[in-house]
Protein backbone atom coordinates (compact mmCIF):
# COMPACT_ATOMS: atom_id res chain seq x y z
CA UNK A 1 0.00 0.00 0.00
CA UNK A 2 0.87 3.31 -0.89
CA UNK A 3 2.38 5.73 1.97
CA UNK A 4 1.72 8.84 0.05
CA UNK A 5 -1.90 10.34 0.94
CA UNK A 6 -4.73 10.18 -2.27
CA UNK A 7 -4.44 12.74 -4.77
CA UNK A 8 -6.92 15.45 -5.29
CA UNK A 9 -8.22 17.85 -7.60
CA UNK A 10 -8.91 21.56 -6.76
CA UNK A 11 -11.53 23.60 -8.33
CA UNK A 12 -11.90 26.86 -7.31
CA UNK A 13 -14.71 29.55 -7.95
CA UNK A 14 -13.70 33.38 -7.79
CA UNK A 15 -15.72 36.25 -6.44
CA UNK A 16 -16.06 37.16 -10.33
CA UNK A 17 -16.38 33.81 -12.01
CA UNK A 18 -19.47 31.71 -12.65
CA UNK A 19 -17.98 28.34 -12.39
CA UNK A 20 -15.60 26.47 -11.09
CA UNK A 21 -11.72 26.09 -12.63
CA UNK A 22 -9.19 23.27 -12.47
CA UNK A 23 -6.28 25.24 -10.15
CA UNK A 24 -4.30 22.05 -9.17
CA UNK A 25 -4.13 18.92 -7.18
CA UNK A 26 -2.79 18.18 -3.85
CA UNK A 27 -2.40 14.82 -1.78
CA UNK A 28 -4.66 14.73 1.32
CA UNK A 29 -5.84 12.31 3.54
CA UNK A 30 -9.85 12.45 2.90
CA UNK A 31 -12.12 14.79 1.33
CA UNK A 32 -12.40 17.17 4.58
CA UNK A 33 -8.58 17.65 4.83
CA UNK A 34 -8.59 18.20 1.35
CA UNK A 35 -10.89 21.41 1.57
CA UNK A 36 -8.72 23.03 4.32
CA UNK A 37 -5.21 21.99 3.07
CA UNK A 38 -7.09 23.77 -0.75
CA UNK A 39 -7.98 26.70 1.22
CA UNK A 40 -4.19 27.01 2.41
CA UNK A 41 -2.92 26.06 -0.93
CA UNK A 42 -4.67 27.67 -3.18
CA UNK A 43 -6.80 30.51 -1.78
CA UNK A 44 -4.12 32.46 -0.03
CA UNK A 45 -4.43 35.51 -1.76
CA UNK A 46 -7.82 35.76 -1.48
CA UNK A 47 -8.47 33.72 -5.25
CA UNK A 48 -11.79 32.21 -4.28
CA UNK A 49 -15.35 31.97 -2.87
CA UNK A 50 -16.03 28.75 -3.17
CA UNK A 51 -13.47 25.30 -3.25
CA UNK A 52 -14.52 22.33 -4.99
CA UNK A 53 -11.83 18.84 -4.48
CA UNK A 54 -12.89 15.77 -6.41
CA UNK A 55 -10.71 12.70 -5.90
CA UNK A 56 -8.27 12.45 -9.47
CA UNK A 57 -8.95 8.73 -9.08
CA UNK A 58 -12.55 9.48 -10.02
CA UNK A 59 -11.67 11.72 -13.34
CA UNK A 60 -11.61 9.76 -16.24
CA UNK A 61 -9.86 11.19 -18.96
CA UNK A 62 -9.55 11.37 -22.81
CA UNK A 63 -6.53 9.29 -24.29
CA UNK A 64 -4.59 11.94 -25.72
CA UNK A 65 -4.07 8.97 -28.49
CA UNK A 66 -7.17 9.28 -29.45
CA UNK A 67 -7.22 12.76 -30.86
CA UNK A 68 -6.82 12.15 -34.16
CA UNK A 69 -10.36 10.82 -34.29
CA UNK A 70 -11.59 12.59 -31.45
CA UNK A 71 -10.63 15.97 -32.50
CA UNK A 72 -9.74 16.63 -35.96
CA UNK A 73 -13.52 15.87 -37.79
CA UNK A 74 -14.01 19.29 -36.08
CA UNK A 75 -11.82 20.85 -37.43
CA UNK A 76 -13.39 21.37 -40.97
CA UNK A 77 -16.47 21.87 -39.89
CA UNK A 78 -17.02 25.76 -40.04
CA UNK A 79 -20.49 26.25 -40.11
CA UNK A 80 -20.50 25.07 -36.05
CA UNK A 81 -19.54 28.18 -35.22
CA UNK A 82 -21.72 30.82 -34.91
CA UNK A 83 -20.14 33.60 -37.04
CA UNK A 84 -22.70 34.20 -40.19
CA UNK A 85 -25.10 35.60 -39.02
CA UNK A 86 -25.75 39.61 -37.93
CA UNK A 87 -26.35 40.12 -34.04
CA UNK A 88 -29.17 42.59 -33.91
CA UNK A 89 -27.46 46.00 -31.60
CA UNK A 90 -30.06 45.21 -29.08
CA UNK A 91 -29.41 41.68 -27.95
CA UNK A 92 -26.57 43.38 -25.84
CA UNK A 93 -23.53 41.37 -25.26
CA UNK A 94 -23.14 37.40 -26.25
CA UNK B 1 0.46 49.45 33.89
CA UNK B 2 -2.17 50.54 31.93
CA UNK B 3 -4.74 47.83 31.81
CA UNK B 4 -5.05 48.59 28.10
CA UNK B 5 -1.18 48.35 27.35
CA UNK B 6 -1.27 45.09 29.71
CA UNK B 7 -3.80 43.56 27.79
CA UNK B 8 -1.84 44.34 24.21
CA UNK B 9 1.34 42.90 25.69
CA UNK B 10 -0.22 39.56 26.50
CA UNK B 11 -2.01 39.14 23.66
CA UNK B 12 0.59 40.41 21.13
CA UNK B 13 3.36 38.32 22.74
CA UNK B 14 1.28 35.56 22.58
CA UNK B 15 0.36 35.65 19.04
CA UNK B 16 4.43 36.89 18.42
CA UNK B 17 5.57 33.87 20.50
CA UNK B 18 3.85 31.75 19.01
CA UNK B 19 3.96 32.77 15.20
CA UNK B 20 7.57 32.29 15.58
CA UNK B 21 7.08 28.63 16.56
CA UNK B 22 4.87 27.74 13.96
CA UNK B 23 7.57 29.51 11.34
CA UNK B 24 10.40 27.01 12.38
CA UNK B 25 8.39 24.60 10.59
CA UNK B 26 8.71 26.42 7.05
CA UNK B 27 10.61 24.40 4.94
CA UNK B 28 10.27 21.30 7.35
CA UNK B 29 6.49 19.77 7.48
CA UNK B 30 6.51 17.02 6.76
CA UNK B 31 3.99 17.11 3.50
CA UNK B 32 3.77 20.32 1.42
CA UNK B 33 0.33 20.87 1.96
CA UNK B 34 1.02 21.12 5.68
CA UNK B 35 4.50 23.49 5.46
CA UNK B 36 2.25 25.87 3.08
CA UNK B 37 -0.86 25.66 5.71
CA UNK B 38 1.59 25.80 9.04
CA UNK B 39 2.91 29.01 7.27
CA UNK B 40 -0.18 30.54 6.94
CA UNK B 41 -0.96 29.96 10.26
CA UNK B 42 2.32 31.86 11.29
CA UNK B 43 1.82 34.95 9.29
CA UNK B 44 -2.05 35.21 10.67
CA UNK B 45 -0.12 35.20 14.17
CA UNK B 46 2.78 37.53 13.40
CA UNK B 47 -0.16 39.83 11.75
CA UNK B 48 -1.78 39.84 14.72
CA UNK B 49 1.31 40.37 17.07
CA UNK B 50 1.63 43.58 14.78
CA UNK B 51 -2.10 45.10 15.41
CA UNK B 52 -1.57 44.04 19.68
CA UNK B 53 2.03 45.26 19.89
CA UNK B 54 1.06 48.12 18.20
CA UNK B 55 -1.57 49.25 20.65
CA UNK B 56 0.77 48.13 23.34
CA UNK B 57 3.37 50.74 21.96
CA UNK B 58 0.78 53.41 21.91
CA UNK B 59 0.22 53.00 25.47
CA UNK B 60 3.68 52.94 26.21
CA UNK B 61 5.96 55.13 23.97
CA UNK B 62 7.88 52.10 21.73
CA UNK B 63 7.00 50.96 17.96
CA UNK B 64 5.47 47.29 17.69
CA UNK B 65 9.24 45.97 16.76
CA UNK B 66 10.92 47.71 19.28
CA UNK B 67 8.62 45.93 21.68
CA UNK B 68 9.33 42.20 19.50
CA UNK B 69 12.93 42.88 18.90
CA UNK B 70 14.28 44.44 21.72
CA UNK B 71 12.91 42.92 24.60
CA UNK B 72 14.68 40.40 27.08
CA UNK B 73 12.70 37.29 28.59
CA UNK B 74 11.35 38.87 32.04
CA UNK B 75 9.53 41.66 29.70
CA UNK B 76 7.24 39.17 27.50
CA UNK B 77 4.27 38.78 28.85
CA UNK B 78 3.02 35.47 26.99
CA UNK B 79 1.95 32.04 28.08
CA UNK B 80 3.85 29.37 28.58
CA UNK B 81 2.41 27.39 26.57
CA UNK B 82 3.07 29.30 23.81
CA UNK B 83 7.17 29.39 24.12
CA UNK B 84 7.37 25.38 24.44
CA UNK B 85 9.28 23.86 21.58
CA UNK B 86 7.97 22.30 18.58
CA UNK B 87 8.77 18.79 19.33
CA UNK B 88 7.41 16.31 16.86
CA UNK B 89 4.46 17.11 14.49
CA UNK B 90 2.10 15.76 17.20
CA UNK B 91 2.72 17.89 19.73
CA UNK B 92 2.98 20.92 17.70
CA UNK B 93 -0.92 20.25 16.57
CA UNK B 94 -1.72 19.85 20.22
CA UNK B 95 0.00 22.93 21.61
CA UNK B 96 -1.80 24.67 18.53
CA UNK B 97 -4.96 23.57 19.48
CA UNK B 98 -4.66 23.78 23.30
CA UNK B 99 -4.18 27.45 22.41
CA UNK B 100 -6.72 28.06 19.45
CA UNK B 101 -10.07 27.14 22.03
CA UNK B 102 -8.93 29.24 24.66
CA UNK B 103 -7.70 32.08 22.08
CA UNK B 104 -11.18 31.83 20.37
CA UNK B 105 -13.00 32.38 23.41
CA UNK B 106 -10.98 35.06 24.67
CA UNK B 107 -11.35 36.85 20.98
CA UNK B 108 -15.09 36.25 21.16
CA UNK B 109 -15.42 37.97 24.50
CA UNK B 110 -12.88 41.01 23.59
CA UNK B 111 -15.16 42.06 20.41
CA UNK B 112 -17.58 43.60 22.40
CA UNK B 113 -14.52 45.17 24.58
CA UNK B 114 -15.68 48.49 26.35
CA UNK B 115 -12.28 49.76 24.81
CA UNK B 116 -12.81 50.17 20.64
CA UNK B 117 -9.28 49.83 19.92
CA UNK B 118 -9.29 46.16 21.86
CA UNK B 119 -12.70 45.38 20.00
CA UNK B 120 -11.20 46.39 16.39
CA UNK B 121 -8.49 44.03 16.91
CA UNK B 122 -10.27 41.20 18.11
CA UNK B 123 -12.86 41.64 15.30
CA UNK B 124 -10.24 41.15 13.19
CA UNK B 125 -8.57 38.61 14.37
CA UNK B 126 -11.34 36.12 15.09
CA UNK B 127 -11.69 35.23 11.82
CA UNK B 128 -8.79 34.08 11.33
CA UNK B 129 -8.67 31.70 14.79
CA UNK B 130 -11.78 30.61 14.03
CA UNK B 131 -10.32 28.79 11.06
CA UNK B 132 -7.10 28.10 13.12
CA UNK B 133 -9.08 26.26 15.45
CA UNK B 134 -11.14 24.43 12.52
CA UNK B 135 -8.24 22.66 11.31
CA UNK B 136 -6.13 22.24 14.39
CA UNK B 137 -9.40 20.49 15.50
CA UNK B 138 -9.65 18.60 12.40
CA UNK B 139 -6.09 17.26 12.98
CA UNK B 140 -5.97 16.36 16.12
CA UNK B 141 -9.04 14.10 15.60
CA UNK B 142 -7.50 12.69 12.34
CA UNK B 143 -4.10 11.63 14.51
CA UNK B 144 -5.75 11.14 17.32
CA UNK B 145 -8.49 8.50 15.93
CA UNK B 146 -5.31 7.27 13.50
CA UNK B 147 -2.82 4.73 13.35
CA UNK B 148 -1.68 3.46 16.55
CA UNK B 149 0.97 5.19 16.46
CA UNK B 150 -0.38 8.72 15.55
CA UNK B 151 -2.54 7.57 18.63
CA UNK B 152 0.16 7.30 20.94
CA UNK B 153 2.10 10.85 19.79
CA UNK B 154 -1.09 12.88 20.49
CA UNK B 155 -1.36 11.00 24.06
CA UNK B 156 1.98 11.51 24.99
CA UNK B 157 1.34 15.18 23.38
CA UNK B 158 -1.70 16.21 25.39
CA UNK B 159 0.14 14.67 28.64
CA UNK B 160 3.41 16.66 27.94
CA UNK B 161 1.68 19.89 27.40
CA UNK B 162 -1.19 19.83 29.55
CA UNK B 163 0.89 21.33 32.74
CA UNK B 164 1.50 24.39 30.33
CA UNK B 165 -2.28 24.85 29.07
CA UNK B 166 -3.78 26.02 32.57
CA UNK B 167 -1.91 29.00 32.68
CA UNK B 168 -4.38 30.33 30.45
CA UNK B 169 -7.35 29.55 32.32
CA UNK B 170 -5.93 30.72 36.14
CA UNK B 171 -7.11 34.49 36.94
CA UNK B 172 -4.59 37.31 38.00
CA UNK B 173 -4.68 40.28 38.91
CA UNK B 174 -4.26 41.80 35.06
CA UNK B 175 -6.85 39.71 34.27
CA UNK B 176 -9.54 40.37 36.92
CA UNK B 177 -8.82 44.41 36.72
CA UNK B 178 -9.37 43.72 32.78
CA UNK B 179 -12.77 41.89 33.64
CA UNK B 180 -13.82 44.34 35.84
CA UNK B 181 -12.97 47.44 33.36
CA UNK B 182 -14.83 45.30 30.79
CA UNK B 183 -12.11 45.36 28.78
CA UNK B 184 -11.51 41.63 28.27
CA UNK B 185 -13.99 38.92 29.28
CA UNK B 186 -13.61 37.69 32.89
CA UNK B 187 -11.25 34.18 32.63
CA UNK B 188 -13.91 31.86 34.34
CA UNK B 189 -16.26 32.99 31.78
CA UNK B 190 -14.18 31.19 29.23
CA UNK B 191 -13.93 28.15 31.35
CA UNK B 192 -17.13 26.20 30.10
CA UNK B 193 -16.72 27.41 26.18
CA UNK B 194 -12.94 26.02 26.47
CA UNK B 195 -13.96 22.47 28.32
CA UNK B 196 -16.57 22.34 26.09
CA UNK B 197 -14.06 22.22 22.97
CA UNK B 198 -11.89 20.00 24.60
CA UNK B 199 -14.56 17.26 25.40
CA UNK B 200 -15.57 17.48 22.30
CA UNK B 201 -12.58 17.49 19.99
CA UNK B 202 -10.41 14.79 22.24
CA UNK B 203 -13.35 12.93 22.70
CA UNK B 204 -14.01 12.27 19.24
CA UNK B 205 -9.80 11.63 19.09
CA UNK B 206 -10.29 9.06 21.45
CA UNK B 207 -7.42 10.77 23.32
CA UNK B 208 -8.04 11.15 27.22
CA UNK B 209 -7.77 14.69 29.13
CA UNK B 210 -5.79 14.15 31.64
CA UNK B 211 -6.84 14.51 35.51
CA UNK B 212 -4.36 16.66 37.21
CA UNK B 213 -4.74 20.09 37.55
CA UNK B 214 -1.64 21.57 37.82
CA UNK B 215 -0.57 24.23 35.54
CA UNK B 216 2.80 26.15 35.99
CA UNK B 217 2.05 29.94 35.94
CA UNK B 218 4.60 32.65 35.50
CA UNK B 219 4.43 33.03 31.89
CA UNK B 220 1.67 35.85 31.64
CA UNK B 221 3.05 37.87 34.35
CA UNK B 222 6.93 37.31 32.90
CA UNK B 223 7.80 36.07 36.75
CA UNK B 224 8.76 32.91 35.44
CA UNK B 225 9.28 32.21 32.25
CA UNK B 226 10.32 28.47 31.36
CA UNK B 227 13.95 27.74 29.78
CA UNK B 228 12.79 27.53 26.05
CA UNK B 229 11.85 31.21 25.84
CA UNK B 230 15.65 32.51 26.04
CA UNK B 231 16.18 30.53 23.39
CA UNK B 232 13.90 31.58 20.69
CA UNK B 233 14.61 34.87 21.37
CA UNK B 234 17.82 34.22 20.79
CA UNK B 235 17.22 32.76 17.33
CA UNK B 236 14.31 35.85 16.70
CA UNK B 237 16.03 38.82 17.89
CA UNK B 238 19.63 38.13 16.67
CA UNK B 239 19.60 40.21 14.03
CA UNK B 240 18.37 43.65 15.57
CA UNK B 241 20.31 42.47 18.15
CA UNK B 242 23.67 42.40 15.99
CA UNK B 243 22.47 45.40 13.41
CA UNK B 244 20.89 47.70 15.75
CA UNK B 245 17.94 49.34 13.38
CA UNK B 246 18.79 47.29 10.24
CA UNK B 247 16.02 47.77 7.97
CA UNK B 248 15.35 46.51 4.58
Amino acid sequence: MSREWPLWEVFIRGSHGMSHRHVGSLHAADAEHALLSARDVYTRRNEGVSIWVVPSVQITASNPDDKGPFYEPSQSKVYRHPSFFDIPDDVGAM
Amino acid sequence: MDPVGALALRMGDNALILGHRVSEWCGHAPVLEEDIALANIALDLIGQAQLWLGLAGEVDGRSADELAFLRDTWDFRCLLLVEQPNGDFGRTVMRQFLFDAWHVEMLRGMCGSSEPRVSEIAQKAVREVEYHLERSSAQVIALGDGTEESHARMQAALEWLWPWAGEALAADPVDVALAEAGIAPAVEDLRPGWEATLRAVLGEATLTIPESDFAHRGGKDGKRHSEALGHLLTQMQWLQRAYPGAEW
